[in-house]
């Protein structure tokens, strides 16, 4: 029971020093005003979207998208500092200020509205299927029952397929790999017949290997892509939506989609409604 | 704390994975193991050898790399299967050969400093009463010195239970990867849930120290 206690007290402990760990609550447009400098969270390990090349550079929709809102802010793009930002922990990095904002692959969902502000979406996108090229027999969601299925591990795509079909399924057909990267030798050695998850990262692969794979086009889900920023600052969630709208009017959305989605762009014909709240 | 009662029974099922992971890679790498240590210290160069070349290159190479050859080399570029029709099952016999290879190395050199322990007057004693040298092994040597070595045997199966984490490279869902998968489900939770994995290899390794720590006191050999 001791040992119980511990625990308990070092968790008490650890969620205490995350408290702690916020720093004066000021608006992102203060602060990209003020120092002309940003840290940015994004992925950088998801082709198309956000991508730390081996020369060091950053690319993508994501990295594209944020540069077009820190220039709107007023921040050049020789401000930005871009910081890895891995799924589990987008939420602390805001609420402990470790980034101003993060672009990366970012659903807007109402849980994690509790925790932090989103602007945007800037994308919408939902849970696909990438099959090999020649496969005819996968159509839509229902036919992966019989079918292998490579997902990430840590992604929420193989989680939403394991409780479709349940666990027997989810252990005979379901494999998780470390990323989607390593999913796709398994989809093209046949090892598995297709890959699931959103949209945008699946043809963020699939455009490195052009005739390989095809999309199947048929969104089971919708994951609205947004930018967080530290929770109630609306004036930033302002500004940021302002340079989005912008971003959709002036040309520059459809040339980011075009340019990081390669022959998949045309699934995202057009920018979604920015929500303001 | 409300995540880990919430998650509980895909915590256990991660774990029961974990201990069936350790116990099935635990026991091919003990026979795997005394027959290696059985060449090491066999009279024939050729197995010596063999089994010196085979200890070195696999204690010495990072386990991760291993494991990810078992997966990518032979599961995906040599196509070995172990089911048809069932991927849990391939990576989970995948990943055992991986800890297998990789554990009994050290399995291979613990038995052998036990071998050491045994006084040569044993080996020559039993060898001027006419047994071969399987014969001498199996009834004199080994048993002495599987005695002598039961405590770091522990520590072997300790790191063995810790390093089947590893397995999560190739997409076995034991702790680790079902860790992984808590964290993004929970993104607010991090921290009660690592701590809850943590308590769960606590609750794994803790006990096998003690039993054959005990196991090491009764079993010893008094000379």
């Amino acid at each position: 029971m001791r040992f119980g206690a511990c625990l308990l007290a070092l968790a008490a402990l650890a969620t205490s020093l995350t408290a702690c760990g916020k720093s004066g609550a000021s608006s992102i447009v203060d602060k990209a005003k003020d120092d002309k400098k940003l840290v940015i969270g994004i992925k950088v390990d998801q082709p198309g979207l956000g991508l730390k090349k081996p020369d060091g550079t950053y690319a993508g929709l994501d990295v594209d998208v944020a540069r077009y809102v820190a220039k709107e802010l007023g921040v050049p793009e020789s401000g930005i500092t871009f910081k890895e930002a891995q799924s589990a922990n987008r939420e602390p990095f805001i609420q402990q200020g470790q980034v101003d904002m993060v672009v990366a692959t970012y659903s807007i969902t109402d849980d994690r509205k509790k925790k932090i502000s989103f602007a945007g979406p800037y994308l919408i996108t939902g849970q696909d299927i990438l099959v090999r090229a020649d496969d005819a027999t996968i159509t839509d969601v229902e036919s992966l029952k019989d079918k292998k299925v490579c997902g990430a591990q840590g992604s929420s795509s193989p989680k939403r397929l394991a409780e479709k079909f349940g666990a027997e399924w989810e252990s005979k057909n379901l494999t998780q790999q470390q990323g989607y990267a390593a999913c796709l030798p398994l989809l093209e050695s046949k090892q598995v017949d297709a890959i699931s998850t959103d949209a945008t990262i699946l043809a963020g692969f699939a455009t490195q290997f052009p005739g390989k794979f095809k999309l199947i086009g048929k969104p089971f889900s919708t994951e609205k892509y947004g930018i967080g920023i530290k929770k109630d600052d609306k004036s930033g969630r302002d500004a940021i939506n302002n340079a989005l709208e912008k971003m959709f009017k002036d040309g520059s959305w459809r040339k980011a989609i075009d340019a990081n989605l390669g022959e998949f762009g045309k699934f995202f014909t057009s920018p979604p409604p920015v929500e303001r709240y | 704390m409300e995540a880990v009662v919430e998650e509980l029974p895909v915590i256990l099922q991660a774990f029961w994975l974990t201990v069936k992971l350790t116990v099935v890679s635990g026991v091919i790498s003990l026979v795997w193991g005394t027959v290696l240590a059985a060449m090491r210290v066999s009279p024939l160069p050729v197995l010596r050898g063999a089994g010196t070349v085979y200890v070195n290159i696999l204690r010495n190479t990072p386990l991760t790399l291993i494991i990810v050859f078992c997966g990518l080399g032979l599961g995906t570029v040599m196509n070995v299967q172990f089911s048809a029709d069932d991927l849990s099952i391939n990576s989970f016999w995948l990943s055992t050969i991986g800890l297998s290879a990789y554990t009994a190395a050290f399995v291979c050199e613990v038995l052998r400093a036990g071998i050491n322990t045994v006084p040569l007057g044993q080996a020559e004693a039993a060898r001027s009463i006419g047994l071969t040298f399987p014969q001498t092994l199996r009834l004199i040597i080994l048993p002495q010195a599987f005695r002598a070595v039961i405590a770091p045997f522990g520590s072997l199966l300790i790191a063995l239970i810790k390093n089947t984490t590893v397995a999560a490279a190739i997409g076995v869902a034991e702790a680790a990867l079902r860790m992984k998968n808590l964290f993004d489900a929970h993104g607010d939770a991090v921290i009660p849930i690592f701590l809850g994995f943590a308590a769960g290899f606590v609750v794994l390794t803790l006990p096998v120290g003690l039993l054959f720590g005990r196991l090491a006191r009764r079993m010893a050999v008094t000379r």
